[in-house]
């Protein structure tokens, strides 16, 4: 628990100061500047100032803090991936987690559940015992279950989902967890603005300086500044900004859609995930069921809802949970995913010197929120790529050497 | 249900159809370097816009055309290869 709750119990002083500073002008230089307020980039923020002593850093937020991907996922941790450099970097990133609560001072809600995939196909529980022997090679926790072991976890459920799709077993992953996704954002911002960082919401890049392949500067909505180091950590709004920088990547924006239902009593304490069903669920610390299902078909930039996604993944939850029948859905949402081809993420240098790339983060970046933001700001610091990214590098696609991370995705999107 | 205009069998659930992806021009694999070999594979310009997108009817097996405006969703015409 962090200590500050408690002292925050016995202070006489309400209410507390601000999270973080909130500037007036942007300065004229910075030492590096990352677009980007988003847990990424906050994260990114806050290691390069702790772990390479830079704090003349500007973030800067077109909307406000955390509203992006951060505040719209559906919170899962975990690192139970297939290839071994996925697995490397994420069990290196639920390492943080594990005592982030602790380093921000600030309780993040990190609840370690458990983690099901549901196997209904053979085939699906093939690629459950390749993870599960991958995970277990790079010393994660994760094994392959029956269905009964399914059923003593959660024993509200169906194990034959309506009898269209019995459960064969499950990949369980036992490191599982999930946290307050805004809190990261407020932590990882707070702490970096304490150290010098200066945060900037409301504003808007609307173009790069480059010369002769190098960046020089940023051109924002409130004005211009220098700088030989940009870090672009914006999700589904990274093709706009590789634009304004002058190059092509893989990068498709789809969205993702998710939805909470009304709160309940406590009775699901496991997250489970179903590739077949195509859906995710576990049950936040208010009580609601978060649940989100696979991305829309085709590509939009845009965070507007539907009605079928709705009704698509009502109709899975209940085939696992007849008795739901009754629960309201009481908030939807979307995201813009930023999907690659293989499903790995983005991260790295990139054809312009000084300009440095954390996208690519579809639907699986939550999780690498802390390690992701310790890669980067190592990338940044030293102009090379930390080594756990080499194999996430823009240059794969050109190099015909891609990570494939599809068979680990939470749902065969 | 969102409606697409399929240039054949007129107006269908937009479930019917399966998207392809925006219209690239194939280097010729004989005479292109790697380089461009890879970029038409996996580079795409993945910035919002009106854009020239390939669409699939699956039911009759038909391969069209849209022109689809990809911030707002919006389809602004359907045609056959070709027919431009």
């Amino acid at each position: 628990m962090p200590y500050r709750l408690l002292k925050f119990a016995l202070s006489k002083k309400h209410p507390e100061p601000p999270f973080f500073q909130q500037p007036e002008q942007l300065k004229s230089s910075y030492d590096a500047v990352i677009i980007g307020g988003g847990g990424h980039g906050l994260a990114a923020a806050y290691y390069l100032a702790k772990e390479h002593g830079i704090t003349n850093v500007a973030v800067l937020e077109r909307g406000y803090l955390g509203g992006g991907n951060t505040g719209r996922n559906t919170t899962i941790i975990r690192s139970n991936y297939l290839t071994p450099e996925g697995v490397a970097f994420y069990d290196a990133s639920v390492k943080i987690w594990e005592n982030l609560s602790q380093e921000l001072d600030l309780n993040l809600f990190y609840s370690n559940r458990g983690h099901f995939t549901l196997a209904h196909t053979e085939s699906a529980m093939r690629t459950m015992r390749w993870r599960a022997e991958v995970n277990k090679h790079h010393g994660v926790n994760s094994e392959v279950v029956g269905p009964y072991d399914v059923k003593r976890a959660v024993p509200e459920i169906d194990l034959s989902c309506g009898g269209h799709a019995p459960i064969l077993g499950a990949l369980y992953h036992a490191p599982g967890s999930v946290a307050r996704h805004d809190a990261v954002a407020w932590g990882y911002g707070r702490a970096a603005s304490n150290m010098g960082v200066e945060i900037f919401q409301n504003t808007e890049v609307t173009g790069l300086d480059i010369q002769n392949g190098r960046i020089v500067g940023v051109q924002t909505s409130r004005g211009n500044i220098k700088t030989g180091k940009v870090l672009s950590a914006v999700a589904g709004f990274t093709p706009r900004i590789t634009q304004m920088a002058g190059f092509r990547t893989p990068i498709v924006i789809h969205p993702l859609q998710a939805c909470v239902t009304e709160p309940m009593k406590p009775w699901l304490d496991t997250i489970l995930v179903s590739g077949s069903l195509h859906v995710y669920v576990s049950q936040s610390s208010r009580g609601e069921l978060v649940m989100g299902a696979s991305l829309d078909p085709y590509e939009i930039h845009s965070t507007r809802s539907t009605l079928d996604f709705v009704e698509g993944l009502s109709s899975h939850i209940l085939d696992m949970f007849p008795f739901l029948s009754g629960i309201k859905v009481v908030r939807q949402w979307a995201g813009m995913a930023d999907m690659t081809p293989d499903f790995a993420p983005v991260m790295g240098k990139t054809p312009v010197e000084g300009f440095y790339l954390d996208a690519g983060w579809g639907t699986w970046g939550f999780k690498a929120t802390p390690i992701s933001g310790k890669a980067m700001a190592a990338t940044l610091a030293n102009d090379k790529p930390h080594e756990l990214i080499h194999a996430f590098r823009l240059s794969r696609f050109a190099e015909f050497e891609l990570t494939g991370e599809k068979g680990a995705a939470a749902v065969g999107h | 249900m969102k409606l697409l205009n399929c240039p054949i069998n007129g107006l269908r659930p937009v479930d019917e159809f399966a998207y392809g992806g925006e219209l690239r021009a194939q280097p010729d694999p004989q005479t292109c370097t790697d380089e461009e070999w890879a970029d038409y594979v996996f580079h795409r310009n993945g910035a919002p816009g009106l854009k020239q997108e390939c669409w699939y009817h699956v039911p009759s097996g038909t391969w069209f055309i849209a022109e689809r405006n990809t911030t707002t969703d919006s389809v602004e015409r359907t045609y056959l290869w070709g027919e431009a």
